[in-house]
């Protein structure tokens, strides 16, 4: 059972999209050679090299014997010739079969399975050229081949054979490259059982696992956990060796937030953290070289970072001479999108948005303003112009310098977030409807110029904007009615409105139908809604929801094919003593009770106590009657049933166990 | 220790060494040495070509009157540009970094990725920063289109930060502190352009001048490509370069308007809309002119 190695020698491929190339190759390598079996296939890349191994193999793939459609014996005897030449054979072997159309000369010919050599060297060239990645080049000129970066070298081997194939001019063979500047200056002679260990001796370790644990065992004594950081070193580096490096303490005085992203974004260190959680002055960096013997590597990596925090205290410096609140009329000059014009419009627009939103929640107008004025000045300061993710951030931090109140800076620092669906949301009620009032005049804006996202199309962000607004709404339980925002906006309802399911079942975790039940009774706040979904899903466990639901899906359907849009309360003396006088009183019972009841779960166990009338009655009236009066009115009857207790949820969408697949 | 212009004669010997041409630097404002033509319609057409030159690069929102120790109005950029790439580029890079005295056994590299775009170009390419110890040293890109033009062949562009190379080697923390040659400073070589250039970028450049002047260029740059257009035949002469210079006037200018403030939002996608415009039209006119269609072909 022979094995296989492919490792595709790359220049330095961007280290995110490595993973996902990897499952790309995988995949595709899986679907081509699914007649060859193999024990396992297994991938792993350094930023040079895509390495995919698969084991036992089957050498030769079985034959498979196929039937060849010839003409029908009506076409006659020189049709049947030509057939029979082309098959290799003659007419007297051809076998005959009958089908809708008449007897037919069929040839049953036994395909050669392909030798797993000849099948690798024939498909690897498209799988490797067809692996996805997000933005690829050409290098050999128009209409070469394209990739991520240029190909410089391929090993394919099935056990001690060459796979021979070309792509972009490089052929494949047995020699694979060592670290660029420790390895080998000459070409690697490897087998597959020597692979792993002549890379390593070349200083290339071809596991990202054993790479990260090199890594990790470094991160200890403070370093802050940070495995996006993390992962990003180990497609870095092919030898990675850490060190730890330290700054003075002088520069302890900038804003935590600068220096972990100076740090962070703009070096590539771990920051260190003291035990008491403030900053230590110290970093991790992670080299891609075995030692730095005379200490140069930490020298250089430290003078940099130097640099770099000289820079953000010269920019703190520069940006104090000139206050946030005479930066305002500057924002005239920052665009915020093309058609839609400058952050000073942007500005105004918000603070009118906030001062609504301000109202309606009960927020501290004056401070919601005054930090709306802010919130987007620090976009012309130095500090930010370099260190563009540390918006809001540096606003709040510089309002906060300059005097400015902790509500206002607290809700210019928050008012981006929240970034992510598991980000924070703004800490403070004044944070949380600046947050909302930019975000919401973002959509807005975009909607009423048509930059509406498509697909997977969304470049300003939309999504995650209105994600923010969902998931503050939500999280901080405000009782905002939304559709008042974006009634003037049509397309941004149904936007608004998957969001809202999305978070509802992503984040929350509640069932699609649950969802859909709430979401078709309506809503005006988000945690109103929160409350019924919350309600269903812990009702809908006891023993009279679901049939009480499956009822009022019957109910409805009832209704639809009667077209009974709108009806008239059922008179009490029309309706027959019996099941259908006591719907009658269960119904009213339940009507006050639900009234009366305080939350929705109690008004969700209220309904489903409706359960045995309604059974009841669906076994023993016939709905209808041949009298149209009492039919008319036992369709009133359940008319009211429906709206009165639809109004929480519309229990129709609930997928009882019947219908379930 | 190498002073500045050492660095200089050794990086332009490195790649004399390997073919290439050592020009000079283009004679007119750029925001860097891809603008300079020996980049920008060189690397258009299928001719190979390869050239190394230092090209001052002028980006006056950049400047800070001489006062923070790595941020300057210009910096020098030496640019080469290997057309097309040999395979073996990223080895001859690191070469030049030893060239020029890093023994890469002793120091850290890595290639990060960064992309290249200029949209005032209508170009873009693929490439990396090369880290040397957590600095950025050079820019390296794969050009893939300019002035909106597919290339034939793509070139490798690299493009060496000379004054922070050189405040690695000669380990100074300001790039005023850097020696230029021996006995005179960075500082004394250009700080007076630092400070002067700063005032007059931010304060004093004259608004309404600068107007005028960018739409002179503008048509004087528009009308010759519309002659091109119009001409049959006989490309060989036509001038296409002075055109080129033309748009660079612009560009420049542009970049004054916006350091001056003078450049309202709505206003500033549509001038570089007209930027683009013209250097766009000088390259596919360079590319007409570097390989005229067959039936136009002219007498050499």
């Amino acid at each position: 059972m022979p094995n296989f190695l492919l490792e595709i020698g790359v220049e330095e491929i961007p280290d995110w999209m490595i993973e996902p190339a990897l499952a790309d190759l995988h995949k595709r390598f899986a679907e081509a050679f699914v007649a060859f079996g193999g024990s396992s296939i297994t991938t792993d890349a350094t930023p040079r090299r895509l390495v995919l191994q698969a084991r036992d193999l089957i050498g030769q793939a079985p034959d498979v014997e196929a039937v060849v459609q010839g003409p029908y014996l009506s076409a006659g005897q020189k049709a049947a010739e030509g057939f029979a030449k082309k098959q290799n054979t003659t007419i007297d072997k051809l076998a005959k079969i009958t089908d809708a159309k008449g007897e037919r000369y069929v040839s049953h010919q036994l395909v050669k399975g392909q030798a797993a050599a000849h099948a690798l060297a024939e498909k690897l060239p498209e799988i490797i050229k067809n692996i996805t990645f997000p933005k690829t080049m050409y290098w050999t000129g128009k209409g070469g081949v394209k990739f991520i970066r240029p190909i410089r070298w391929i090993v394919a081997l099935l056990d001690d054979q060459i796979i021979p194939f070309e792509i972009a001019g490089v052929k494949s063979g047995n020699l694979t490259r060592g670290h660029r500047i420790l390895g080998s200056k000459a070409p690697i002679f490897v087998t597959i059982d020597t692979y792993v260990a002549a890379l390593r001796a070349n200083f290339v370790i071809v596991s990202a696992d054993e790479r990260k644990a090199r890594i990790e065992k470094a991160l200890v004594n403070g370093v802050e956990k940070d495995e996006d950081l993390l992962k990003t070193l180990v497609y870095l580096t092919e030898f990675p060796t850490p060190f730890r490096g330290s700054f003075d303490k002088s520069y302890l005085e900038l804003p935590k937030e600068i220096l972990s992203t100076v740090m962070r974004h703009h070096q590539r260190y771990f920051s260190v953290m003291q035990p008491d959680g403030s900053l230590a002055p110290e970093f991790v960096a992670v080299t891609n070289t075995d030692s730095d013997p005379e200490g140069l590597i930490r020298q250089g990596n430290e003078r940099v970072l130097r640099a770099r925090f000289n820079d953000a205290r010269f920019f703190w410096q520069v940006d104090q001479q000139k206050k946030l609140s005479d930066r305002v009329a500057d924002l005239e000059k920052v665009t915020f999108q093309a058609k839609l014009g400058s952050y000073k419009a942007k500005t105004e627009r918000v603070r009118t948005l906030a001062q609504e939103i301000a109202k309606a929640l009960g927020a501290d107008q004056k401070t919601v303003d005054r930090a709306a004025l802010l919130a987007k000045t620090d976009l012309t300061t130095d500090m930010v112009k370099e260190f563009t993710e540390l918006q809001g951030a540096v606003g709040g931090l510089y309002a906060k310098a300059q005097g400015e109140s902790d509500g206002v800076s607290t809700a210019i620092y928050d008012h981006y977030q929240p970034v992510s669906m598991e980000a924070a949301i703004p800490r403070t009620l004044e944070g949380q409807v600046v947050s909302l009032a930019d975000k919401l005049d973002t959509l807005r804006e975009c909607f009423r110029v048509d930059m509406i996202p498509t697909g997977s199309k969304d470049p300003f962000a939309l999504r995650r904007s209105a994600q923010g607004i969902v998931k503050i709404l939500f999280d901080a339980k405000l009782p905002l009615d939304l559709k008042e925002y974006v009634a003037e906006t049509p397309a941004l309802q149904p936007f608004m409105q998957e969001r809202i399911e999305t978070y509802l079942k992503d984040s929350r975790g509640y069932a699609y139908d649950e969802v859909n039940a709430v979401m078709a009774a309506g809503f005006t706040t988000l945690p109103d809604l929160a409350e019924r979904v919350e309600a269903i899903h812990s009702v809908r466990p006891t023993d009279n929801f679901e049939p009480l639901a499956a009822s009022f899906k019957r109910i409805k359907n009832i209704l639809k094919q009667a077209q009974l849009a709108k009806a008239n309360p059922p008179k009490p003396e029309l309706l027959a003593a019996g099941p259908e006088q006591d719907l009658y009183q269960a119904f009213l019972k339940v009507r006050a009770a639900t009234q009366a009841a305080a939350v929705y779960r109690e008004k969700l166990a209220q309904i489903a106590s409706l359960r045995p009338h309604v059974d009841l009655f669906f076994d023993k009236i016939l709905v209808n009657d041949p009298d149209p009066a009492i039919r008319e009115n036992r369709l009133a009857l359940l008319h009211s049933l429906l709206t009165e207790f639809s109004t929480i949820a519309d229990f129709s969408e609930i997928v009882t166990q019947g219908e379930a697949k | 220790m190498d002073s500045f212009q050492d660095t200089v004669f050794k990086l332009k010997h490195y790649w004399a060494d390997r073919g290439a041409i050592i020009q000079e630097p283009h004679d007119l404002e750029v925001g860097a040495g891809t603008m300079a033509p020996e980049t920008f319609l060189r690397v258009l057409g299928p001719k190979p070509y390869k050239v190394a030159y230092v090209q001052p690069s002028r980006r006056p929102a950049d400047g800070r009157y001489g006062e923070n120790p790595n941020r300057l109005y210009k910096h020098q950029q030496l640019q080469v540009i290997l057309k097309p790439t040999p395979d073996d580029v990223l080895e001859q890079y690191l070469g030049s970094l030893e060239a020029i005295g890093i023994d890469l056994r002793k120091h850290d590299i890595k290639f990060e990725e960064d992309n290249w775009e200029a949209p005032t170009l209508g170009a873009w390419g693929i490439g990396w920063q090369v880290m040397l110890d957590g600095l950025e040293i050079t820019q390296f890109t794969y050009f893939q289109q300019c002035g909106g033009i597919d290339l034939d062949l793509v070139p490798a562009e690299i493009t060496y930060g000379l004054e922070r190379i050189v405040a690695f080697l000669q380990n100074v923390n300001s790039v005023y502190d850097i020696e230029w040659a021996p006995g005179f400073k960075y500082s004394d070589v250009r700080l007076a352009d630092e400070q002067q250039f700063s005032v007059y970028n931010f304060e004093m450049a004259d608004v309404d001048m600068l107007w005028k002047e960018f739409e002179l260029h503008e048509k004087e740059c528009q009308r010759l490509l519309d002659l091109f257009r119009a001409k049959k035949g006989d490309y060989v002469r036509f001038p296409v370069l002075p055109a080129y210079d033309q748009a660079l006037k612009c560009s420049n200018i542009f970049n004054l308007l916006d350091s001056r403030g003078a450049i309202s939002v709505t206003e500033r996608v549509g001038v570089i809309g007209r930027v683009r415009k013209l250097a766009v039209g000088v390259a596919s006119a360079w590319a007409k002119q570097q390989a005229p269609p067959a039936e136009e072909k002219v007498v050499a």
